[in-house]
């Protein structure tokens, strides 16, 4: 038995695989759900119940799926030109504490949508900045950009502890660690009322669009497909690598940075040490889901996070502890790698 | 005796049927060429008979008894040995660990290495294979890493030995040797089939040849029966004869290095190196692979300046600009190794047409690129230079090397440039696309094109060439008109031996 490339993926095959990946996940977590003592159907229908089952429901999981789907795009962005950033989650954490920085009392007297921009670029900004930085060191010097982001995601969260617990700490939280509120001006307007679901969810999907736009049908998105897919070629046929690479970066981290920038102003409002449950390294399982494909990417984060908020319902339903829904996560990332290697390979005998 | 029959043997990969019905028997001690072009079908029949793949339909029987399908263990057990094109050898582990890895039971806990060692050493007299046991196999040349992969058929007890493509990776004179260690080997009871689409050799060191043309067995002939031309119309389906170059008068001066020295790495590739290229001419480039050729091909494709000395375009600077503006000058480029640096095989035929422009306002506009006119030059270079197999939106790893090399050489003509880099152009190719792309290079040549061609085949460059030019250790000898040179001449020439003259000394 062996396995042999296909020539050509039929499209029927690409657009089904996720979803074979993702049963094959389910099944597995099924044998966990048994060992618990529980009904596995049961609980995924409790699961459904609890993401989907009430307006609020799905609300509540749009609202996670927000940042999901843009560190899913920063990641995707990056894995796509071979530019391995794992630094989603300081990216993300950076773009968080510039906003709330910047926002808290330097724009005020600006109209709202001026400042929402302003911010968001702010936020796009420093998670761009920090990437840059791992990117230089690579061209530059050869360094392993996965030891670099990753690293740094730990140095930033505690630099945003620093911050939070000093300069930036909130003087009417009553001792909570946590920073000084964006301007209420600036927060981002709710798209349903009396949810927590804010506009920020349009942005993210437009987003997606345009990093969709710029990677398909623009020169920088072709050059730096063509460098991430061979990079020796790329630089013979005049494709600069060290502008591609860098722009790919400030590309990602910036999608990054954006993700916490939109999730201080539409959700939190200020910034704390455990306000994102990892949405930077997710982003990373989102955009492997989505096989890198940016409308992927958005369909992709409505799963994570349909898991996600519907494990918390169902852990309270039936007991089973809330953490299968990163064990059912871990697992979808796996069978969608096979999935991918039986998409570009057929078993011959 | 017949030792290996195959029958009937059909073999499809969806829509493609690489093989299509064939038989073949090899005669103990018998040498049977299996010739045909790129993409007949001889390694897919190949690794059928290797167990790599299973075929569609028909049977493998060796020694009388049939294989079955699809398990090169029981191939391996039954005598047959496979030396791929690629090597498959550890370049971290010694000649004696690759040739016994694998061969050992995995229970075993020590490894016998002695014995190993005094039976490879054995099988190394008995069948003229020179090798050091000890040695590492990542300082071996290519001529030595062939000898431990038949070796490490040999040591399996093979009695069949199948070779794809032995010489594709040899020097002329490793080739020889080798051709002759094989007649050795069938005196010893060895039966040899193999692959090849060169001519010469299969004339030289065949007893008998089969001809696969579409997947089909075409013809069969004994050797001394046969004429090279007799096997290339049946290899091809038509005649073929490489174009021949036309005297005409040669322009001025267009391309001139002056004491170039180039570094990549650390490490000397071109050491004070001078040529003059003139318009209308091809100046051939011959000398035996790393000998600077990689630092030439680099330097006048832009990826690499000169660390002293000067490349002058029509008298102005361009050492090291980069490939942008080598490409904007009007300097089209061939590159050595069409997979590694001439396409990105994941992306389509028209991306990889127009990468090298897509900057240029006829491919893109405010950083958007124009798909249409990059589809509709992808179409005309396909129609003009006679890419098959292949349409604007096919990934162009699957195009087979000859249509690859005719897109390249496409994207480079398309743009009428000044001076054409052409290094090594037909390497891998068959005989069909040779002499596609040598027509190529003499209409561009006849169209006031100056070209450098840098090649390995001494028969290809005396044809083109106008003049030739040794390169040894980094260093060019100076020029020989073509009507001067002749392949002793050459020989000597790319050992090193030649006059001191002219402004280069």
């Amino acid at each position: 038995m062996r396995l042999e490339r296909r020539a050509s993926v039929p499209l029927a095959l690409a657009a089904t695989a996720p979803f074979a990946a993702i049963l094959a996940a389910l099944a597995l977590a099924a044998g966990l759900i048994l060992a618990a003592g529980v009904n596995p159907l049961t609980a995924y229908v409790e699961m459904l119940k609890g993401a989907l089952g009430s307006r609020l429901a799905i609300t509540e999981m749009l609202t996670r799926a927000v940042p999901l789907m843009l560190t899913g795009l920063a990641a995707a962005v990056a894995f796509r030109a071979r530019l391995w950033n794992i630094g989603g989650e300081g990216q993300f954490y950076l773009g968080a504490l510039a906003v709330a920085w910047v926002g808290h009392e330097m724009l005020s007297g600006l109209p709202g949508p001026v400042g929402m921009a302003v911010l968001m670029v702010v936020g796009m900004a420093a998670g761009a900045l920090l990437l840059a930085g791992p990117a230089f060191l690579r061209l530059r010097f050869g360094v392993d950009e996965v030891v670099t982001t990753l690293l740094l995601n730990f140095v930033v969260i505690l630099f945003v502890g620093l911050m939070i617990e000093g300069p930036l700490r909130d003087p009417l939280a009553f001792g909570w660690p946590q920073s000084v509120p964006v301007d209420g001006d600036f927060r981002l307007p709710d798209l349903v009322p009396r949810t927590r679901l804010h506009v920020g969810l349009l942005i993210a999907l437009a987003v997606a669009g345009v990093v969709w736009l710029i990677l398909a049908r623009t020169v920088f998105g072709t050059e730096a497909r063509a460098a991430g897919f061979n990079a020796r070629a790329a630089a013979f046929a005049g494709v600069s690598l060290p502008k591609t690479i860098m722009g790919v970066a400030l590309l990602s981290g910036g999608l990054a940075g954006l993700a916490g920038a939109i999730e201080v102003m539409g959700v939190t409002g200020t910034v704390t040490t455990t306000m994102s449950p990892g949405f930077g390294y997710a982003g990373i399982v989102v955009a492997m889901l989505a096989a890198l494909h940016p409308a992927g990417v958005v369909a992709a984060a409505i799963f994570v996070a349909t898991v996600f908020v519907g494990a918390d319902a169902m852990s309270r339903a039936t007991g089973v502890p809330s953490f299968i829904a990163d064990v059912i996560v871990a697992l979808a990332l796996l069978t969608m790698l096979v999935a991918l290697l039986f998409t570009s390979y057929r078993i011959r005998r | 005796m017949t030792v290996l029959r195959l029958d009937n043997i059909t073999k499809r990969f969806g829509a493609l049927t690489a093989n299509d019905g064939v038989s073949l028997e090899l005669a103990e001690g018998e040498i049977l060429a299996l010739l045909g072009e790129n993409g007949a079908g001889k390694t897919t029949l190949m690794n059928i008979l290797f167990g790599h793949y299973a075929a569609d339909e028909g049977s493998v029987h060796v020694f009388g008894k049939e294989l079955p399908p699809g398990r090169p263990r029981a191939a391996i057990e039954a005598g047959v040995g496979m030396v791929h094109q690629h090597f498959t050898l550890a370049g971290n582990l010694s000649v004696l660990d690759n040739v016994m890895l694998g061969s050992e039971p995995l229970g075993r806990l020590r490894s016998r290495r002695d014995e190993g060692r005094a039976r490879l050493m054995a099988l190394s007299e008995k069948f003229g294979l020179p090798v050091d046991p000890e040695a590492k196999v990542s300082k071996l040349s290519v001529g030595e890493r062939q000898r431990v992969e038949i070796l490490k058929a040999l040591y399996r007890d093979a009695r069949i030995l199948i070779l794809d493509e032995p010489t594709a990776v040899l020097a002329r004179p490793e080739a020889q040797r080798l051709f002759e260690t094989l007649r050795g080997m069938t005196g010893q009871g060895l039966s040899i089939i193999f692959i090849s689409h060169k001519l010469n050799e299969v004339m030289a060191a065949s007893h008998r040849v089969a001809v696969l043309r579409g997947g089909r067995k075409v013809a069969e002939r004994k050797t001394s029966e046969t004429t090279p031309e007799e096997l290339a119309e049946l290899m091809v389906g038509r005649r073929v004869t490489r174009p021949k170059r036309e005297a005409h008068a040669v322009g001025g001066p267009i391309l001139k290095a002056e004491g170039v020295t180039v570094e990549i790495d650390g490490k000397r590739h071109l050491d004070d190196v001078s040529f003059t290229l003139n318009r209308g001419e091809i100046l051939g480039i011959v000398g035996v692979s790393g000998n600077g050729q990689a630092g030439l091909g680099a330097l006048l494709s832009g990826l690499a300046a000169p660390v002293s000395g000067r490349l002058l375009l029509e008298g102005r600077e361009i050492g090291g600009l980069g490939p942008r503006a080598f490409i904007a000058e009007g300097i089209g480029r061939i590159p050595e190794d069409r997979h590694a640096e001439g396409v990105v095989g994941e992306l389509t035929v028209w991306e990889n047409a127009v990468l090298e422009r897509l900057s240029s306002p006829d491919y893109s506009r405010r950083g958007f690129v124009r798909r249409g006119e990059g589809r509709a030059h992808a179409a005309k270079l396909i129609e003009r230079f006679d890419v098959r197999g292949a349409d604007p939106e096919t990934r162009i790893r699957l195009l087979s090397g000859g249509n690859m090399q005719k897109l390249i050489l496409g994207r480079v003509l398309a743009a009428a440039p000044k001076v054409i880099l052409a290094n090594q152009p037909t390497r891998g190719l068959d005989e069909g696309a040779i002499a596609a792309v040598h027509a190529e290079l003499l209409a561009a040549r006849a169209g006031g094109a100056a070209i450098i061609l840098i090649s390995e085949e001494l028969e290809e460059a005396l044809g083109l060439s106008d003049r030739l030019q040794a390169i040894v250790g980094g260093r060019l000898s100076a020029s020989v008109p073509a009507e001067e040179a002749d392949p002793r001449r050459l020989g000597l020439m790319m050992a090193g031996v030649w006059e001191e003259g002219g402004h280069a000394a």
